[in-house]
């Protein structure tokens, strides 16, 4: 849905579902996760319908995801970190 | 880390800025917290970022005024914590925050929320699709991250907003599929009524014919007279239908961004018992307060598009304002002193004020926004429908706490930010009366959410004194 016409920025690699992706400082985890086309971001726990980010501005918490093994993350909160697992939360967080 | 200070600002946008950049000159031990990790709230957002020389000026003039501002707020003595969220503000002036790690408390003299605004949620059919993002969204994936929608992407909405993005991406070169304008026809004849006002801002309207003038002249599809939109898709959006003169059309379709205005954070505010009203021109809440943005809590003060919609440059006079009235408060002004300063400042804000009568009679909240078809999902984190919400309606719960309790509208992990104004607003159409009469959902803390080890270190430091 988006591209990327700015290059600026030192590059940071992420894994979104385990893939790698190539992203920049100062992008946010969502973010990534969209450039990273991953469709769906989330499930919903109510009625398990897909959902993914809506606001980019800490809202509608409609971009929860797994960050680094830690559920329930703002994803358009968290700046990506050289190496970062950002995965779909699927339904309700599980507390480990 | 517990501490105190005489001053807490909340949030780094325009009117935090301003405020704690205006108290810190004073002397005032100030200090900001921000949920971003860099100052300029949304409308500044990646001020200071550097990006490519097109994108900067695709960003335009009214943006790089932010540099400036953010630019004073740093060589200010203020101690500026960004990446901390506030999740919970006590009207005595504790306010309790995170850093997503360690919880603290700053115990704060005088408290200024400056918290911004978000925008109008806009419940139409599909809106939960991924693929369907609000316009503002779009646009800060532009400012932080350099990143343009697709050729595949349409643009739905009213409001500056719109043709200010749309403007910016035909100035990068993006084409996206078009722009459904769903302004209805008949406003602009009414806001000639607010003559003055429009004559006060008529820079800013040579500016926004500009963007349109930019919008037409890359080519980019304009559809006029747009009177229902819908996404439609399984598991992601796939064609959008808009409704023109009474007829649908169809469109392929990958993305869909959706704007409508933007309206208070009240939140925050509400949470501390600050008072708020209906304000029916913009169809949202805002905070009562006095000319120096103070509140009927003693210690809290509110500035800038939280406390109700005016603009960035508006929130901007309103901070310093609000930092008058802290250091009144502080006994660090005088009466007469504080007023005088401000003077000149509230003979700003009442040309800013004209001038908004004018553009929220131009671009008037849509009615179906604020109360949709019964099958539209208003309550996106419990999927919770204006029909549940009609029916609960219908058997007796007539405040928007009752609907909560029984239909769990608002009870997601958004606590009512995005589906609040249009739950209130539904509630008072199927019960005959005006948004005014009916009772706000109650916000409590945490209003972010934080884990117990984030609790915990709380406790700790506390032991530890």
């Amino acid at each position: 849905m988006f591209r990327r016409l700015d290059e600026t920025g030192a590059a940071v690699t992420v894994y979104v579902e385990g893939e790698a992706v190539t992203v920049r400082a100062g992008d946010t985890a969502a973010a990534a996760a969209l450039l990273a086309g991953l469709g769906h971001t989330r499930l919903s726990p109510v009625d398990g319908s897909p959902r993914a980010p809506y606001c980019m501005i800490g809202t509608c918490f409609e971009c929860l995801l797994v960050i680094d093994g830690v559920g329930s993350r703002q994803g358009c909160l968290v700046e990506v970190r050289e190496g970062m697992r950002i995965e779909r939360q699927k339904g309700a967080r599980v507390v480990p | 880390m517990n501490d105190d200070c005489d001053l807490l600002v909340v949030g780094g946008g325009p009117a935090g800025l301003a405020a704690a950049t205006e108290a810190a000159a004073l002397g005032i031990a100030t200090v900001l917290v921000d949920e971003q990790a860099t100052p300029g709230g949304q409308i500044y957002r990646a001020v200071e970022r550097a990006r490519a020389p097109s994108i900067e000026r695709a960003l335009g003039a009214s943006y790089q005024e932010g540099a400036a501002l953010v630019a004073r707020f740093r060589e200010s003595k203020c101690d500026y914590r960004p990446g901390h969220k506030v999740w919970q503000i006590d009207p005595d002036g504790r306010v309790f925050v995170s850093d997503g790690e360690r919880a603290s408390v700053i115990a704060a003299r005088q408290v200024i929320v400056a918290i911004g605004a978000l925008e109008r949620p806009v419940p139409i059919p599909g809106w939960t699709l991924p693929g369907v993002m609000s316009i503002g969204a779009a646009q800060v994936l532009l400012k932080a991250s350099g990143l343009v929608p697709r050729e595949d992407v349409w643009i739905a909405g009213s409001g500056p907003l719109v043709w200010l993005f749309a403007a910016q991406l035909a100035a990068v070169g993006a084409r996206p599929a078009g722009v459904l304008d769903t302004a209805p026809p008949g406003a602009r004849w009414a806001a000639l009524r607010h003559f003055a006002g429009a004559w006060t801002g008529r820079e800013w309207l040579k500016r926004g014919l500009a963007y349109r003038q930019q919008v037409f002249g890359a080519g980019i599809p304009v559809i006029t007279g747009v009177e229902a939109v819908e996404a439609m898709g399984d598991g992601r959006i796939a064609h959008v239908r808009y409704r023109v003169a009474g007829s649908w059309r169809d469109a392929a379709a990958a993305g869909l961004l959706l704007h409508e205005g933007v309206i208070p954070n009240v939140h925050m505010a509400m949470s501390c018992g600050v008072a708020h009203e209906w304000d029916a021109r913009q169809g949202c809440l805002r905070a009562r307060r006095d000319a120096f943005g103070r509140t009927n809590i003693e210690r809290i003060a509110i500035a800038g598009d939280c406390a109700g919609i005016l603009g960035a440059e508006a929130a901007a006079l309103q901070g310093r304002v609000a930092a008058f009235g802290a250091a009144r408060a502080l006994g660090r002004l005088d009466e007469a002193a504080a007023r005088g300063r401000a003077r000149p400042l509230h003979d700003a804000l009442s040309r800013q004020e004209s001038f908004r009568g004018f553009l929220d009679t131009l671009f008037p909240p849509h009615p179906t926004l604020l109360a949709p078809s019964d099958d539209v999902v208003i309550c996106r984190c419990e999927s919770v429908t204006a029909g549940t919400i009609r029916a609960a309606v219908r058997t007796g719960s007539l405040g928007a706490n009752q609907v909560k309790a029984f239909t769990r509208c608002g009870m997601g992990p958004c606590q009512g930010r995005t589906c609040g104004t249009v739950l209130m607003a539904t509630i008072a159409q199927a019960r005959g009366v005006s948004p005014a009469d009916v009772e706000p959902i109650r916000v409590r803390p945490p209003l972010k959410p934080i884990t117990l080890g984030e609790l915990a270190s709380l406790a700790q430091s506390e032991v530890d004194g």
